[in-house]
Formats: structure tokens, C-alpha cells, sequence
């Protein structure tokens, strides 16, 4: 594959989404014909705190440039309390990642409920413009991941 | 041979050569050690007695890179990363390390001879330092290694004072100081022989300078059954620090890495103190620290010089002495075992 | 204080309190002291040690000690006792089987030190009233001890023993102004580039031993993620910048709210890379959103990274507030 240097730049996003609110967010932002962008690649998890922060660093080692995670809003847990850990956990995690000199918005927590198909559209599109102007992803590359 | 010239004049030499070959010296780092470092015009020697990294690294790295796999359709193509090492030249290593490499060449280059290895060592000119401050964790001789006049190496140097002296011992040696001939004058000979008495004095005097491995050779399996291994691997923690530093541990791992475009095989060092070394299908075959500790200081002292004539698997330079967490290494497992004998 | 450690020791053997004995025995040299189970009374007289160098957390070795038979005899400094309490907590130690002397310890020297001043060849080390006199076989130097104490002695968190059965020595009190966090302090101030190379700095020496992970008293996982084939993560040596950050950023994770900041990890660091920074980032960052934590204080404390509260706790859109970018 070669590169075109002409093509603009296209960031890879993975997107873990719950699959009780985030995911039908998405689903419902299809129904309603609400397109995100592309480069938002969705892997669906049960549960927001089913992100374990090596999912996050392994998506970034395999390409990705900006990972976002998204679940119910705290209080409407499917299981009452999992996105209230995924906030410490990724509060923690983040800033330790910033603390390593990783830029900081290149990771994201939202919360995006299953009726929220148009804010589900706005979060990624938001999502998506911060990394298009950030870049690609440097800092926690792999690069034999890199190699075509 | 010996070529002098003053101390001052040393970076004149080593950009001589660097003009010719790459070069690698002992340079401090910034957290107060040494390491091997590309030479740089006015990169200064350190003083410091040893690397904190062994000088096996040049030929025997942590990690290399073997071969790519790439796919396509029902293709498979094979990526060679092996290729031919340019000439270059470590420059200051001590006699410990030097020798070090006669320990892996046993290995090495034995049949079937390791390529990667081979094109490496084959292309490095190396220059043994005369130690003239060993430390009380030295115990090269004990190993018959004369760390005030090195054996080993392409040629073998000396600073003192404000001079600088050098010897080559091989036909590389030779050429190596050729590039620096307009640098460096014939004599000294006197001048290095009193320091190298001024050496010795001090080696006698260290605290290991008494220590003697004990030929055990014979006696394999009473030391392989010996019940002082319990005791002394007891508090082992399992890190691998003491092989990780030793200029003369030579296990390896290949592993595959699916990098999503094909598979990266590489190779990196491996540590016995770990407990999934040689971990196979059937599980491991030392269940507990005690059989990992063994196998390290037995390969050491036992296996190693059954399959070399006698030769020791270690060079007596130190490093776990001043590395282990717990203060547990191969002096102690001697001193120990010598009890037995 | 080394003859009274011995003496109650050996009380404690003859009069059947324990059966055994953790402590640390001597070595070739002054320094190069091990950690160590005695088991006789003769034993502990011949080769017991207590001096500047027995810098060892023995608390990790009391999840293997504390399982067996009968009760173990254990020498703690105060910062091993926090140690002690989280291993407590996480049921990782039986309390009925530990009997524990706690030590007054005014920090420990750090023999590297000595050696980055160029001191070698070390033949013995005195300590005259904080002056250390050392001999080398080139001759004396004296070196005033602050100066070459291990770094983690240099911001004791604490002199106080949080669990003991008996005191040996006076106890002491939290240090409230350590100043342990102001090298984090510092690198948080720093633009992201600039802390992005100093861990590249630090964190490209990493040579993957594996013994800060193996030395921490609160890394007791029975199979790590990086010794796990099936993980996915296992790795050997860093092939990759990416598998440095990863092995540290994970292994400073796992024990946030846990690590009660020992500092054995850079003590143990045969590259001397400060893992104890990124520990040090955690804790920080969790008294500053959770309130103040100190893991291992007492026994039975909810680590706030396994709690939380419902309406108070920080987003974590709060990185993208703080920190320099």
C-alpha cells in the first residue's frame, strides 16, 4: 500500500461502547440516519468498566490515534454501579498517560445514553476533529504495528 | 609492540579511528554510570571501573529482530534480516568483559554457528583497558583472568597518569593503531610493566582475590542433589537482574509478534531465574525457584565447563554482586558450595 | 541496636514464641546483606545483621512465611509495617502466624551512591553519629550518610509503625512535609513533550527484569500478564518503545491504591530508573480526587480504585484540565 501524500489525514478512533446505552446510542443515531464519522471504529462492550486500560493501550499499539469510552450515565448502570468504577479507573489512567507525556485528548470517557442517538453523532464528530488536529498518534505507537 | 602517546591526545586517537571505523567507549551517563556510547568527537572515556550494561550487547543484543513473515493470497514471503555488520570497534572494555566473549563463542559459534552472532564478532576490533582501581566486588582472578594485563582481546591498553599506552595482539589490533600512527610513538614498556606491578599489588589485596572455583566436574550430580541449593535460593525473588547484567548468560527466547501486517520473529534474551524459561507443552520443568536458581549457578560452575574443557561461565566481574536485590550471587553460591566439596 | 534485635530474638526462639525467625544475615562484604529465616538460636548469634544496608522489605516473604507451620519472628522498619497491613488486608498474610518487632530505622544507605562518588573497593563501612567512615582498600573516606541515603529514606513518608507486637526503639510520627511528590510536582508542571522525553529518557534503560514487579509487595499476582503467553501481553524484552510504556504504565496501575509507596522498586532497580514516580503519580492523583488515601495506614481499608462515591468523583475529563500540555 502506498501512502498518498495528497489524502488528507484520517484518524483511527475505537470507540468502546456499553452495549445497554452507548451502543444503542449508535444504533439509534443509525436509525435516524445521523452519520459519524467514519474513522469511529465501535467495539461494543458489556459494560463500560469491562474496559480493562490494557484494551486502551493495546488499541493504540495496533494504530489508534484517539480512544474514546463510552457508557451509561453514572446512576443508570445496567448494572447499577459498573460506569462508577469506569470513572476512577479512567480518571487514574488517563492522567498517568498525560503524565507520560501522552497527549491528553487523545483519550475520552462520555456518557451517552441509548436515547441519545444525536448526541452519540456530536460526541464522535467532536471526537473525531480534536485527533484530526492532533495528529497522528507518536507517542504510543508501535511501529512494527505501523509497517504496511 | 607498545605505542604511547599522552592522555590529552586520547580523543585525537579515537577520532582517528572513528574516521576509519565506528567506535564505542565507556562514557558516563547522565544518572552516573557507564555505558557503551557511540564516540563522538570529544565523548570522554569514563573513569568508571565497569559498564553498568555487559559488553555482550554488542554482539549477543537483548533483542534482534530474525525474520518477517508477510502473506499474501496464499503466498508467504520470508523477510532475512540478517545482514553483513560493518567493521567497528569497542574500545575500553575491561578484561572480565573481553574474555566474556571467549565464553560466548563456545556457545556461538559452535555448530551450528549462530549467523548473527558470528558476522558481528567477526567485524569487531576489540581494545581490553588494563583495570588500574578494581573494586572489592572484582574477582576475575579467580577465573585466571589478569585484569592488570589483559590476554584477551585485539590489543590492550593502559592509561596512567597522564599517558596513554596500547599493544596489539592481533592483526586487527595492528591496523587499529595504524590509523592513529601519527598520534602515537613506539615505547613504554618499563612504564606499563610498573603498573601493571602497581595493579597486581592491589588485586592480591581485594577481598576476593583468595577465591578459587573448585573444579566439580566429577561430581555433577552430588552437587545437582545437594541440599544446600534450598537454602541458598530461599529468599530469591525471581527477577532476572543477575542474568540480565552477566556479561557471559547466553539464553535466548523466539517469539512471534502479530503485528497485524504479518509476523515479526525475534529473539530476546531470556532469563532461568523466570518461571516460564523452557516452558513447554507440558508445563515447566523446574516447578520452584530453588530448581531455577540451581540451573543457573550449576550452568555456571558445573555444565559449562563439562562441555568446555574446563572453562567457567563466568568472568568474575561483579555485576550481580552490585546488582541483585537481595544481595544473593555467584561468590556466595561458591563460597557455599565449596563447604560441600 | 543489632544485639538487642538479636537478643529479643533469641528469647523469643527459646521460649517457644516462634520457631523461627525473618530477618537479614551477613554477608561477604558490610553491605551485601540478604534477607534470611533462621531457625536456631545459634543461627540467629552467627549470622543475624542489622545495620545501614538492610534495606529489604520482609514483608513480601511473610506471604510465603506466614503460611507455614507455627509462628514467624519478623523485624519491620516502618515502612515495611504499611506493607505489612495492605498484604493484611488483601488476605495475603495470616496475622496469627506473624509475631512482629517493629525497628526504629533512620533511613538506609544506598551503596550506589557511594560508588557514584567513586568510592570503590569498599572494605567496611562505620557509621559514627550519621558520619559514615569508609574504608577502601585506597584508603578512608568519610561521607556524611544523608548524603548517600536510598533515595526513598531521602522522602520517608513515615517513621511511624503502623502494626507491631513490640517496639524496639522509639516510634515516630508521619512526616508531614516529606516532599515526596515534589519531583511529580515538577514533572507535572512541564510541557508533555518535555515529560514525554524524560520517561523515554528513563524508560528506554529498561532492561525487563522484572525486579521492581518481583521485589513489590503488592505485585502477588500468581501469573502475570507478562509471563502469560495466553495474555496476549507477554513479553520478554521491549521490542518497542510502545512495550516499555506498557510494562510500566500496567505495572504502576495494578497497584494503585495498594502501593503504599516503599519505594523497593527503584531501590532495586539494577538501571536506577525512579519507578517509584509513576507510583507516586497515582497516589497523588487519587488524594487529590478521592481525599487522602494512604494504603496499608490500617487493616481493611477500601482502596479507592476499587470504590466509589455516586454524585462526588472527579470525570475524567479532568486530565484535560490539569497537567501542562
Amino acid at each position: 500500500m502506498s501512502v498518498n501524500e495528497n489524502k488528507p489525514y484520517e484518524p483511527k478512533i475505537i470507540a468502546f461502547c456499553c452495549n445497554w446505552c452507548s451502543y444503542g446510542g449508535a444504533d439509534l443515531a443509525g436509525t435516524n440516519r445521523l452519520s459519524y464519522p467514519a474513522n469511529v471504529k465501535i467495539v461494543r462492550v458489556p459494560c463500560s468498566c469491562r474496559v480493562n486500560p490494557q484494551f486502551i493501550l493495546r488499541a493504540f499499539q495496533r494504530g489508534a490515534d484517539g480512544v474514546i469510552v463510552c457508557g451509561c450515565h453514572p446512576g443508570d448502570c445496567h448494572y447499577s454501579t459498573g460506569n462508577f468504577h469506569t470513572r476512577r479507573r479512567m480518571a487514574l489512567l488517563f492522567s498517568m498517560l498525560n503524565f507520560l507525556g501522552v497527549e491528553s485528548a487523545r483519550t475520552r470517557v462520555e456518557w451517552v445514553s441509548a436515547a441519545e442517538g444525536a448526541r452519540f453523532k456530536s460526541v464522535m464528530d467532536s471526537f473525531v476533529a480534536d485527533i484530526t488536529k492532533l495528529g497522528p498518534n507518536r507517542r504510543l505507537e508501535d511501529i512494527r504495528c505501523k509497517e504496511n | 609492540m607498545i605505542y604511547q602517546a599522552a592522555l590529552a591526545d586520547l580523543d585525537q586517537i579515537l577520532s582517528l579511528i572513528n574516521g576509519a571505523e565506528k567506535v564505542y567507549i565507556p562514557a558516563e551517563t547522565a544518572q552516573g554510570e557507564a555505558n557503551f556510547t557511540e564516540y563522538k568527537p570529544g565523548l570522554k572515556l569514563s573513569t568508571k571501573l565497569n559498564t553498568l550494561r555487559s559488553a555482550k550487547d554488542f554482539f549477543f543484543p537483548q533483542i534482534q529482530p530474525l525474520a518477517k513473515f508477510r502473506r499474501e493470497g496464499k503466498k508467504i514471503e520470508i523477510i532475512d534480516h540478517r545482514k553483513e555488520s560493518e567493521d567497528f570497534v569497542i574500545f575500553g572494555a575491561r578484561a572480565c568483559d573481553v574474555r566474556s566473549f571467549k565464553v560466548l563463542d563456545n556457545v556461538f559459534l559452535a555448530d551450528p554457528v549462530d549467523t548473527n552472532y558470528q558476522t558481528r564478532r567477526e567485524h569487531a576490533t576489540v581494545v581490553t583497558l588494563a583495570c588500574t582501581r578494581p573494586a572489592e566486588t572484582c574477582f576475575c582472578g579467580s577465573f585466571d583472568i589478569d585484569a592488570a594485563k589483559p590476554a584477551d582481546g585485539d590489543a590492550r591498553a593502559w592509561i596512567t597518569g597522564d599517558s596513554f599506552y596500547i599493544e596489539p595482539l592481533t592483526e586487527k589490533g595492528e591496523k587499529l593503531v595504524g590509523y592513529a600512527k601519527d598520534v602515537l610513538k613506539e615505547g613504554g614498556e618499563d612504564k606499563v610493566e610498573e603498573q601493571v606491578e602497581k595493579t597486581r599489588t592491589i588485586l592480591a589485596k581485594l577481598p576476593l582475590a583468595e577465591l578459587k572455583p573448585v573444579d566439580n566436574r566429577e561430581k555433577e550430580l552430588e552437587l545437582f542433589n545437594s541440599p544446600k541449593w534450598a537454602e541458598l535460593s530461599s529468599h530469591c525473588l525471581g527477577c532476572g537482574a543477575c542474568t540480565f547484567v552477566c556479561p557471559t548468560c547466553q539464553c535466548f527466547d523466539i517469539n512471534d509478534f502479530d503485528s497485524g501486517h504479518g509476523i515479526e520473529r525475534y529473539r530476546c534474551w531470556d532469563s532461568c531465574m523466570y518461571n516460564d524459561f523452557t516452558l513447554m507443552a507440558a508445563g515447566t520443568p523446574r516447578l520452584t525457584q530453588k530448581e531455577r536458581f540451581r540451573q543457573r549457578f550449576m550452568h555456571k560452575l558445573v555444565y559449562y565447563p563439562i562441555k568446555n574443557d574446563g572453562m567457567y561461565s563466568c568472568v568474575g566481574c561483579g555485576r550481580c554482586l552490585k546488582k541483585c536485590p537481595i544481595q544473593m550471587n555467584i561468590v556466595k553460591v561458591m563460597k557455599t558450595l565449596e563447604e560441600d566439596a | 541496636m543489632q544485639g538487642e534485635l538479636i537478643k529479643r530474638a533469641c528469647e523469643l526462639l527459646e521460649d517457644g514464641t516462634v520457631n523461627r525467625v525473618l530477618g537479614w544475615q551477613k554477608g561477604q562484604f558490610v553491605y551485601d546483606i540478604t534477607p534470611a529465616v533462621f531457625t536456631s538460636v545459634e543461627d540467629v548469634k552467627e549470622h543475624f545483621v542489622y545495620n545501614d544496608f538492610c534495606a529489604d522489605n520482609l514483608s513480601k516473604y511473610l506471604i510465603k512465611e506466614s503460611e507455614k507451620e507455627g509462628k514467624v519472628l519478623v523485624f519491620l522498619k516502618p515502612c515495611d509495617t504499611y506493607s505489612f497491613n495492605q498484604l493484611q488486608t488483601e488476605y495475603k498474610i495470616k496475622r496469627e502466624n506473624v509475631y512482629i518487632i517493629g525497628i526504629e530505622s533512620y533511613g538506609k544507605v544506598d551503596v550506589e551512591k557511594l560508588r557514584q562518588r567513586g568510592i570503590e573497593g569498599i572494605t567496611d563501612i562505620e557509621n559514627v553519629n550519621g558520619t559514615l567512615k569508609v574504608s577502601t582498600i585506597y584508603g578512608e573516606e568519610q561521607v556524611p550518610a544523608y548524603e548517600v541515603m536510598l533515595n526513598r529514606c531521602l522522602t520517608c513518608k513515615s517513621k511511624k509503625h503502623v502494626v507491631y507486637d513490640e517496639l524496639v526503639g522509639e516510634d515516630g510520627e508521619v512526616v508531614a512535609d516529606s516532599g515526596r511528590f515534589d519531583m511529580v510536582e515538577k514533572l507535572e508542571k512541564m510541557t508533555a513533550e518535555e515529560r514525554f522525553n524524560f520517561w523515554r529518557g528513563e524508560l528506554s534503560r529498561c532492561i525487563r527484569c522484572n525486579a521492581c514487579r518481583n521485589v513489590c509487595p503488592a505485585c502477588t499476582c500468581e501469573k502475570c500478564v507478562f509471563d502469560n503467553p495466553n495474555s496476549g501481553t507477554q513479553n520478554r524484552g521491549a521490542r518497542d518503545s510502545f512495550e516499555e510504556n506498557m510494562f510500566h504504565i500496567i505495572r504502576a496501575y495494578h497497584v494503585a491504591g495498594r502501593c503504599t509507596d516503599c519505594g523497593e522498586c527503584s531501590r532495586v532497580c539494577p538501571e536506577n530508573i525512579p519507578l517509584h514516580l509513576l507510583n507516586r503519580k497515582f497516589i497523588r492523583d487519587i488524594n487529590e480526587f478521592y481525599g487522602e488515601f494512604q494504603a496499608g495506614e490500617e487493616v481493611g481499608q477500601m482502596s479507592p480504585v476499587a470504590a466509589y462515591t455516586e454524585h462526588n468523583d472527579v470525570e475524567p475529563s479532568i486530565v484535560q484540565k490539569g497537567g501542562a500540555e
